[in-house]
């Protein structure tokens, strides 16, 4: 079949009047789940919002799970141990009044361990997930020193018994990788957030903060939430609510 | 004069024929040998690789022996920066396939990857942190499994009278 340009250009404009034809009807819809083949986007950004009234004090399936989904074990050496999600204990001396939160990498718009890193190890991909490329990293730990929120943890132990999804190892740095092999899987949630919701507490939300229908931006835009040191002007990917 | 140069020509070619039939047994020695496992002279790798997925690899067996590496560095930078999850050079596609029948590794004596890279006396990186174990064999063994984290422990709840504040 021949085509001359005047009968494509004439195609096109047919195609442009059944996009608008059809108002309401997205041609292209923006998928959560990619193709394998298709390369993150910054189309969108997936974060966190954590509730902390709705987290229960003494309650650590978040951390737990995290660590099942990952494969993080422990040497009984808590001050060297990996922690992807601590737990934080927050107390107003004034009032007495005690509230608990999960706190793990914020994911920032513009992360301190990207700017410090020697090596480029640390980056952050198109879709704002924050992450440490274990290849390049040689273990220097200046991302830990300059992350505000205590989130890295450096691998001291020779690793055993790793997941496949999450490869692990002595001398490099790691965080929280907000579940990417979930994410690029299209399971559109965490191990964290799977937990927290399992408990019955749902105070851990996973979305996409770009995406205007995603329950987490509709959660941001109608009610009140706050960045953890939002002095640093980092745009933090986690938000929280009730602190 | 002319007797001398026809001794000298007569002794080369029985060289040259001797030569060329030593080479070509060599040759044919070096081939059963790496599909044996055995050689005349030098030992050969022997892995137990499960045989059961199939015939072919992702590449023609000569391409992956010397351009394995290349496939699997380029396919590492894709995945972890970009998120390009294709199976067909994942190094997980490599363990899911050529993992031992027996132990569900490629690691060990008669591990696929372990065999011929301690012959050839290289280095393998990979599975200090990568698993080397198929994933439906995945299971954590029980000395692993002694060590997993207490959640309280993880989360720094238990830790007696240090509570952070602000």
């Amino acid at each position: 079949m021949n085509i001359n340009r005047r009968q494509f250009l004439g195609m096109g404009g047919a195609a442009v009047a059944a996009v608008t034809l059809a108002p309401g009807f997205k041609l292209i819809e923006l998928a959560q789940a990619r193709s394998p083949e298709e390369a993150t986007s910054s189309l969108h950004r997936w974060g966190l919002l954590i509730d902390s009234s709705k987290c229960a004090d003494g309650c650590t399936s978040c951390v737990s799970a995290c660590a099942d989904e990952n494969g993080i074990q422990s040497h009984n050496r808590p001050a060297t141990d990996a922690q992807w999600i601590r737990k934080v204990t927050l107390k107003d001396k004034q009032t007495g009044h005690v509230q608990t939160l999960p706190l793990m990498c914020q994911h920032c718009e513009e992360p301190p361990c990207v700017d410090v890193c020697p090596t480029g190890a640390s980056f952050k991909r198109a879709d704002g997930i924050v992450l440490v490329d274990k290849h390049i990293c040689i273990g220097c730990r200046y991302c830990m020193m300059a992350c505000p929120y205590k989130a890295r943890s450096f691998i001291h132990e020779v690793t055993t018994g790793q997941k496949s999804h999450a490869p692990r190892g002595k001398g490099t740095v790691e965080s929280c990788t907000l579940c990417v092999h979930k994410v690029d899987r299209g399971d559109g949630s965490t191990a964290c957030a799977d937990a927290c919701k399992k408990e019955g507490h749902e105070a851990i939300l996973f979305g996409d903060l770009k995406d205007p229908s995603s329950e987490i931006s509709k959660r941001l835009a109608s009610q009140p939430s706050t960045q953890l040191r939002a002095d640093l002007k980092l745009n933090t990917g986690v938000r929280y609510q009730g602190i | 004069m002319r007797t001398l140069n026809l001794q000298r020509i007569l002794a080369s070619l029985v060289l040259a024929t001797g030569l060329a039939m030593a080479s070509s047994a060599s040759l044919a020695h070096e081939k059963e040998g790496i599909e044996s496992g055995l050689s005349g002279r030098v030992p050969m790798p022997v892995h137990n690789a499960n045989t059961d997925k199939g015939d072919e690899c992702v590449q023609p067996e000569e391409v992956m022996r010397r351009d394995h590496m290349k496939f699997i560095l380029h396919q590492r930078d894709k995945t972890m920066h970009e998120g390009i999850r294709t199976t067909q050079y994942s190094l997980k596609n490599c363990v899911d396939c050529h993992a031992d029948a027996k132990t569900g590794s490629v690691l060990g004596k008669e591990g696929f990857c372990e065999s011929c890279h301690a012959y050839a006396a290289i280095k393998l990186d990979c599975f200090e942190c990568h698993s080397a174990v198929r994933e439906a064999a995945a299971v954590t063994p029980p000395s692993a499994a002694r060590n997993l984290v207490s959640p309280q422990k993880m989360a720094g709840v238990p830790v007696k009278g240090k509570k952070h504040e602000h």
